[in-house]
């Protein structure tokens, strides 16, 4: 089982992130599991969500402690939450910055640098990072496809915002891809 | 068809196919999403249902009450606070024998207000004369639906369901589910075809005036009729699994409890945990099993017995407890189930509020069990007490 905790702020779309990316690991075969960490919903503020990933039925229902992979919507949120608490060695971290990190990850963690805002800017003129993220998930991590991560956008929003935001993720997954 | 959603959404397709004609209900946090597709699904034609929007919890379930009296199928949906002011039509359904089946995202009782999971709500109303099923996970939070008409329909039950899962923890998860298809639902669950019901031109009275004369039979009768639910459980939880592949015929689920020296016993979405917990703990030579209790009313007890008759200790996992008593309901009636045994029965309060339980949880648990430490609340933050 391989497990993914999101990062974010109230609004920045983490728990979309986390349903969309078991609905396109779902069509590519596996078993996925999505799940909010149950705050008190507040614009700002920090909040979580999990995704698990396995090739059978996950029974599992606690939170995620020990990620294979972490995404943070936002930098900021390194010095008031310890976002990558817990991650495995040989795992994976996804920030969105546009510094240079000013911080470091766990040893034999990969960390991988994005500036989704600004990707999300241009493809959407707003900075919601959520599915600019899941388009650099899909590139680093491989528990998804692309087309799959398509599919479940093109199912959750209309027409042109559907457009709008597989641009985002495409930009971002090929960054991610280009660079490895 | 297998497709991949959150469990509300589930819940809210299976109700739709079990075709109900009238919905009132309340939205209340973890439950809403239920009741928002339910309105949609009625505004978009997709259930022809009368969607009866109230301003309270109370009004809900007595619109239900009605409804359901007139002969309809009716349902409704709530939690915690919601379903706590709705109490007493919560008896009057009940003791006037009406099938309503009920969606109840499990959540806390304030105070202190809390919007997370545990079972202190529909726990608390166990003495009603509801029939209360527990899902351990999605799959199960659906399926139950269409069982739940099918057996508060039954002319030997005439009662009203419960059917539990647990807030958040299973309401607001994505996981894959099979949602049953129109034909196959209308298979298992024909039209409600009510023995009694309200109608003016032949006139009957339900819910009368009971003197001392009457009240005390009009117990026993509900009480016998939570008796014969065993067996349309049985019956048609078998005719489930029969046509759908998945069967609902047990009252309890028995994991690796065989050949178990310690049983857990345990209801709900954390018996997914449990169940992990316990393949570790069988790796390290454990031999720790989980009996799992799908229907706590009727309560198997006889079933319970049955199952736990060889093991050497018992640890029983609540996510409620009486106050004042020993300990949480699903501990006080497994010891009644197995009044006259020698068997050590511990119980652990936990997850109360929705506080996370783990596999280490679980596992500690077990220790302290074998240790004989028990009828406690634990994980317990000592520096708050």
């Amino acid at each position: 089982m391989k497990e993914l905790r999101i990062h974010g702020r109230g609004g920045q779309g983490s728990v979309t992130a986390a349903e969309l990316i078991a609905v396109a690991a779902f069509e590519g075969g596996a078993y996925a599991q999505a799940f909010p960490a149950f705050g008190v919903e507040r614009r700002g503020a920090p909040v979580q969500a999990f995704v698990r990933f396995d090739n059978k039925k996950i029974r599992k229902r606690s939170q995620v402690y020990e990620p294979d992979y972490i995404i943070v919507q936002d930098s900021t949120l390194i010095k008031d939450v310890n976002v990558f608490l817990g991650v495995k060695p040989g795992g994976i971290v996804i920030v969105n910055t546009e510094k240079k990190p000013d911080f470091k990850v766990p040893e034999g963690v990969r960390l991988i640098t994005i500036d989704a805002t600004s990707i999300a800017l241009k493809a959407l003129g707003l900075p919601i990072t959520n599915t600019t993220l899941m388009g650099a998930f899909a590139a680093a991590s491989g528990e998804i496809q692309f087309g799959a991560l398509e599919n479940a956008l093109k199912h959750r929003f209309p027409g042109e915002l559907a457009v709008k935001n597989i641009a985002a993720a495409k930009t971002a997954y090929d960054s991610v891809k280009g660079a490895a | 068809m297998m497709e991949i959603t959150e469990g509300s959404h589930a819940v809210a397709e299976a109700v739709r196919l079990c075709r109900p004609q009238v919905v009132s209900a309340y939205p209340i946090t973890p439950q809403t999403h239920i009741v928002e597709a339910l309105a949609d699904f009625v505004a978009n034609g997709k259930l022809d249902a009368e969607y009866i929007t109230v301003e309270n919890e109370l009004s809900a379930l007595s619109a239900c009450v009605g409804a359901s009296a007139a002969g309809s199928r009716a349902y409704s949906a709530t939690t915690s606070q919601g379903l706590m002011l709705m109490a007493e039509v919560v008896f009057n359904a009940a003791g006037m024998r009406l099938p309503i089946v009920m969606s109840i995202a499990n959540r806390a009782m304030g105070a202190p207000l809390s919007i997370w999971n545990d079972m202190q709500d529909s726990i608390s109303l166990r003495d009603a004369g509801w029939l209360h099923f527990y899902a351990e996970d999605n799959q199960e939070a659906t399926d139950l639906h269409f069982l739940a008409f099918k057996v508060a329909e039954d002319p030997s039950v005439q009662l009203p369901v419960f059917v539990c899962f647990d807030g958040f923890i299973l309401s607001h998860t994505y996981e894959p589910v099979d949602i049953l298809t129109q034909e196959q639902a209308d298979t298992f669950l024909p039209a409600f075809a009510p023995a009694e019901k309200l109608d003016a031109k032949d006139p009957i009275s339900f819910g009368m005036y009971a003197t001392p004369e009457y009240y005390l039979e009009f117990r026993y009768e509900t009480n016998e009729a939570q008796k014969r639910a065993k067996d349309a459980i049985v019956k048609y939880g078998k005719e489930f699994g029969a046509l759908f592949g998945r069967d609902y015929s047990a009252m309890i689920e028995e994991y690796r409890l065989d050949d178990a020296d310690t049983a857990i016993v345990a209801m709900g979405s954390m018996c997914g945990t449990i169940k992990d917990a316990i393949d570790e703990m069988r790796e390290e030579g454990k031999k720790v099993g989980l009996l799992r209790i799908r229907v706590f009313r009727p309560f198997p007890i006889e079933e319970v017995a049955k199952a736990l008759a060889h093991v050497k200790r018992i640890a029983v996992l609540d996510k409620n407890v009486s106050l004042g008593s020993r300990g949480g309901a699903t501990a006080i009636e497994v010891r009644d189930a197995l009044y006259g045994s020698t068997i050590p029965v511990k119980g652990y309060i936990l997850g109360l509020g929705g506080r996370d339980i783990r596999k280490k949880d679980i596992k500690e648990i077990v220790s302290l069990c074998e240790k004989g430490i028990g009828d406690q609340f634990y994980g317990l933050r000592k520096e708050l007490i």
